[in-house]
């Protein structure tokens, strides 16, 4: 089985390909295209204006399976990434049971099988049911086929188990992903503290609560010589504190949310609880700060934290409404409203924050259009404009801080292995 | 504005020679000064109520009190009227019971003002008698109410508006019937 | 003088003019509670529903007594007794509310925003009654008039706000309302409980808002002080050491009080912590017009229901139906 993609616009920061150009898939993967002369039998996917890009791929979602299908199922989400333009995710494991063992990791692969649609990367929990206290199993998780530790959703307070499973990951080569906060610090709080927690009332989760973590990890990194990933970094310190780990070859790497670069703090003052998520929107020289972050390459990943959460749970006061927002099916929109239009970043850096990037920080495979690997493309319409309208959305869930926002750029397919799973 | 001499129905003496006689009707009527007391209605029965008082005050050598009542927290056609209503303060000096009590307006025409004014003035107390004058009797009654004291009967279609103009709040004095706008 | 708005949320999005209209209006009401029959028939027919998700006395009887007073029919509804404690959300119960058709809803609820959201689901006049610690619209205006009947103005003056302003909705909204109006704000407090950022919310008022280094400093030359209540469970989460050290450091007595101008006046949102926050020879003095504001009370939120609720049986025009 042939297919060609005629006159698409290639970018593949991965080669540092960057041009009009046909590409050739040929079984399932991609094929050398210096021998792209018969393709007569081939189906043809005109990409005249549009990108061809290796899938992106999301090293943070929760697909709240299992436990909470109301809220998304694997193969709900595993659409819904596909939609995006998201041809691999890596699911968190803050699941009911969490995912601290092997079965509920091979659970999870043959869940996402069955979906046929992204691929679902399991990352296993660091600490049994994510409690901080005992590790988990993470070397059967791994057999079975997690590819990266996290207790996301909550830090891993005790800086000794921290320590220790740093430690005992480095050996099984599995990234240690940490969501950085100080539970002491941030107590109760429900957005950023700034001027806008302060006039609305609302208790402040401060810029230190964050940076305290991200320091702390950077250190335990370094004294471990252990990968370290920090999840959606929000502030302005986190960034700098990255920035100064890199420079000393600590092995750190961090993502930052669609959200994050999109909005600030000032979007919660409706009170509308689709602005609130964990880390919060925080402050316009923070959200400046991250932005020149992916531009110089500080940040290696965008991920969306896709959180989808029932309209039931999200439509409560302010200070009970759960934490999160969905992001699957708006990031690339988001990204490229925001970051390539509003703010001049090239097309080429952005997508290697959505491919290669990513695919590094994890060791993952993906995130190349070179011969011969696996034929996963996103090709997508950078100009079209759409209007966000959450009914429309393959997910569960509708609790997005963009409904109604204009954005720029549209997936226009995506294929996993050569097979189209969108649309 | 349409032209003042075609609809105007009385000038500033007509005006001043109407008060005159009110004041006269009032203190014959009540056979002098004692226990009067004159409550103007907002806004322009306030001045009028002043006026009457002055009046009183060179005939029989004492001035009556004045008040003045806002009845805007007693309308029954808040829902009806246009303009947003001010509230504005109620002024009665004195205690009203056992009083003779005279409502001062400058218009009488549904009666509905005149409503409103007796139920706040009842929440004051119990007056031994109401009265009430007024400048104009423009007729249109939606109320069995009728005035003990009138300066001027005009006769008018429901279309028009009688502007009662005083120095107080306008710049000249007169009465005008003009066309609703 | 206009008002438009549905409902009163929060002094934040007041203009100078609509605070000035809802003072002004207060003015005739204050009349009116001074007469023998202290009841006017305005809001005959209407309803109007305190929904109080939190213990108060003060508030809801002043808004019971204004509602009474214009002739409308009250309905309290309290948290323990209503439906919200078997576990109805919000957003139903307050569908449910909507069902019966109030006029105005004064709603007190400890999380901010609470007035915010269910204003656009509910056809009703929604007035914040106090939310968490965001605002207290209804205390701030009723303080603001009883400054401004006392000392004339409100620009101009310098006013000191003191204690804990960090979980304070009546500070939040006077520093709001007193800075539109050209006041001098001054804050004072334990650190521990003023938010870094609270310099910056008065934006770009008439007025100025800074945070004094100091109680004294913050009541030196005062022509007004206000105390805030300080709450016994805040010792608890390490923001002072102890109500005793609380009262000798940040309270209000006699001595500090010669601080400020000779004819300052003293108030507090009430109920008073007598000898924690303000010493008892200061609740009685008779620069203490801690009563003077519960009077008001009746009076302002007279005005701002009959603002509200007249404006929304108010037709377009049909021209004037009197003379």
């Amino acid at each position: 089985m042939k297919l060609i993609i005629k006159n698409g616009h290639v970018i593949d920061p991965s080669r540092g390909v960057d041009e009009v150009a046909d590409l050739l898939v040929e079984n399932g993967l991609i094929s050398d295209q210096l021998k792209a002369g018969s393709t007569a039998d081939a189906d043809v996917f005109d990409a005249s204006g549009l990108v061809v890009s290796p899938g992106f791929i999301d090293l943070h979602v929760h697909l709240r399976e299992p436990g909470e299908e109301y809220k998304e199922t694997i193969a709900s989400g595993a659409k819904a990434a596909a939609a995006g333009g998201f041809t691999s995710i890596c699911a968190m494991p803050n699941t009911h049971p969490v995912n601290d063992n092997a079965s509920v990791t091979r659970y999870i692969i043959e869940k996402a099988r069955d979906a046929g649609s992204a691929r679902v990367y399991p990352v296993g929990a660091i600490t049994r049911e994510s409690k901080g206290a005992e590790l988990a199993e993470m070397a059967e998780m791994k057999a079975a086929g997690a590819v990266a530790v996290s207790d996301d959703g909550r830090p891993v307070t005790n800086s000794q188990v921290m320590r220790h499973a740093m430690e005992y990951a480095r050996d099984h080569n599995l990234v240690v992903v940490d969501h950085c906060e100080c539970l002491d610090l941030s107590a109760r709080g429900v957005m950023n503290e700034g001027r806008i927690s302060t006039l609305l009332g609302l208790k402040g989760i401060s810029s230190t609560a964050e940076e305290s973590h991200v320091a702390r990890d950077i250190m335990l990194a370094e004294l471990t010589g252990a990968r370290v990933h920090i999840a959606h970094i929000s502030t302005r310190g986190s960034v700098a504190l990255v920035r100064a780990a890199k420079a000393q070859n600590i092995p750190v790497t961090c993502e930052v949310t669609p959200h994050h670069l999109a909005l600030t703090d000032a979007a919660v003052v409706g009170f509308d609880t689709n602005t609130k998520m964990n880390p919060p929107l925080r402050s316009d020289e923070d959200r400046a700060a991250l932005i020149e972050a992916a531009r110089d390459g500080t940040i290696d990943a965008i991920a969306t934290d896709h959180a989808p959460h029932h309209s039931d749970e999200k439509m409560l006061e302010y200070d009970r409404a759960p934490f999160g927002v969905t992001g699957l099916e708006t990031a690339l929109g988001v990204v490229l409203t925001k970051l390539h239009y509003e703010h001049g970043i090239p097309l080429t850096r952005l997508i290697g924050l959505l491919t290669c990037g990513p695919a590094r920080a994890f060791s993952l495979p993906g995130g190349t259009l070179a011969p011969g690997t696996p034929a996963d493309i996103t090709i997508f319409d950078p100009s079209r404009e759409w209007i966000v309208d959450p009914q429309r959305f393959q997910s569960r869930s509708r609790n997005t801080p963009f409904t109604a926002w204009k954005l720029r750029g549209t997936v226009s397919a995506t294929f996993v292995g050569g097979r189209k799973v969108f649309p | 504005m349409s032209s003042a001499d075609n609809s105007r129905i009385m000038d500033k003496a007509g005006i001043s020679r109407a008060i005159s006689r009110l004041s006269s009707q009032i203190v014959e009527r009540n056979g002098g000064v004692k226990d009067l007391l004159l409550v103007g209605i907002r806004r322009r029965g306030v001045p009028l109520a002043e006026r009457v008082a002055d009046r009183i005050q060179q005939l029989e050598g004492e001035r009556p009190l004045v008040g003045q009542l806002d009845i805007t927290l007693y309308r029954d056609d808040l829902s009806t009227i246009g303009p947003r209503p001010v509230v504005n303060r109620t002024d009665i000096p004195e205690d009203v019971t056992d009083r003779i009590i005279v409502l001062v307006d400058d218009v009488l025409y549904t009666g509905r003002t005149i409503r409103a004014a007796l139920d706040e003035l009842v929440d004051f107390g119990r007056p031994r008698r109401v009265e009430a004058a007024v400048l104009i009797d423009r007729g249109h009654r939606e109320l069995p109410i009728q005035a003990d004291y009138v300066g001027k009967y005009v006769q008018t279609s429901d279309s028009e508006i009688v502007k009662v103009m005083l120095t107080e709040y306008d710049e000249e004095e007169q009465v005008l019937v003009v066309e609703h706008e | 003088m206009a008002f438009n708005s549905k409902d009163l949320l929060g002094i934040r999005e007041l203009t100078v003019e609509d605070i000035n209209t809802f003072l002004d209006t207060a003015e005739s009401f204050k009349e009116v509670s001074a007469r023998a029959i202290k009841k006017v028939p305005t809001l005959r027919g209407k309803t109007v529903i305190n929904l109080f998700f939190e213990p108060s006395t003060r508030t809801r009887t002043s808004f019971e007594i204004a509602a009474k007073r214009l002739s409308a029919d009250a309905i309290n509804i309290s948290a323990s007794t209503s439906s919200l404690s078997k576990g109805e959300s919000l957003i139903d119960t307050a569908r449910n509310l909507e069902a019966m058709s109030p006029d105005a809803i004064v709603i007190r609820h400890p999380s901010p925003g609470v007035p915010h959201q269910l204003s656009g689901l509910l056809n009703a006049s929604i007035i914040n009654g106090g939310d968490g610690a965001h605002e207290h619209p209804t205390q701030a205006l009723l303080d603001a008039f009883t400054i401004r009947g006392h000392k004339k103005r409100i620009e101009g003056l310098s006013v000191a706000i003191i204690g804990d302003i960090m979980h304070s909705r009546v500070a939040r909204s006077n520093v709001h309302l007193l800075t539109k109006l050209g006041a001098h704000v001054r804050i004072a407090g334990p650190r521990t409980l003023i938010p870094p950022h609270y310099a910056s919310i008065a934006g770009d008022s008439a007025g100025s808002l800074v945070v004094s280094n100091s109680v004294d400093d913050a009541i030196a030359g005062a022509d007004v002080v206000m105390m805030l209540r300080i709450q016994r469970e805040r010792m608890s989460d390490a923001y002072f050491p102890s109500l005793k050290e609380y009262s000798i450091q940040y309270g209000l007595t006699l001595p500090r009080l010669d601080l400020a101008e000779r004819d300052c006046i003293v108030m507090h949102p009430g109920p008073v912590n007598r000898g924690v926050e303000i010493s008892s020879e200061v609740v009685d003095s008779n620069r203490s017009l801690i009563l003077d504001q519960v009077t008001n009370g009746v009076a302002v939120r007279m005005a701002i229901l009959f603002l509200l609720v007249e404006r929304q049986t108010r037709k377009p025009a049909q021209g004037e139906a009197q003379q």
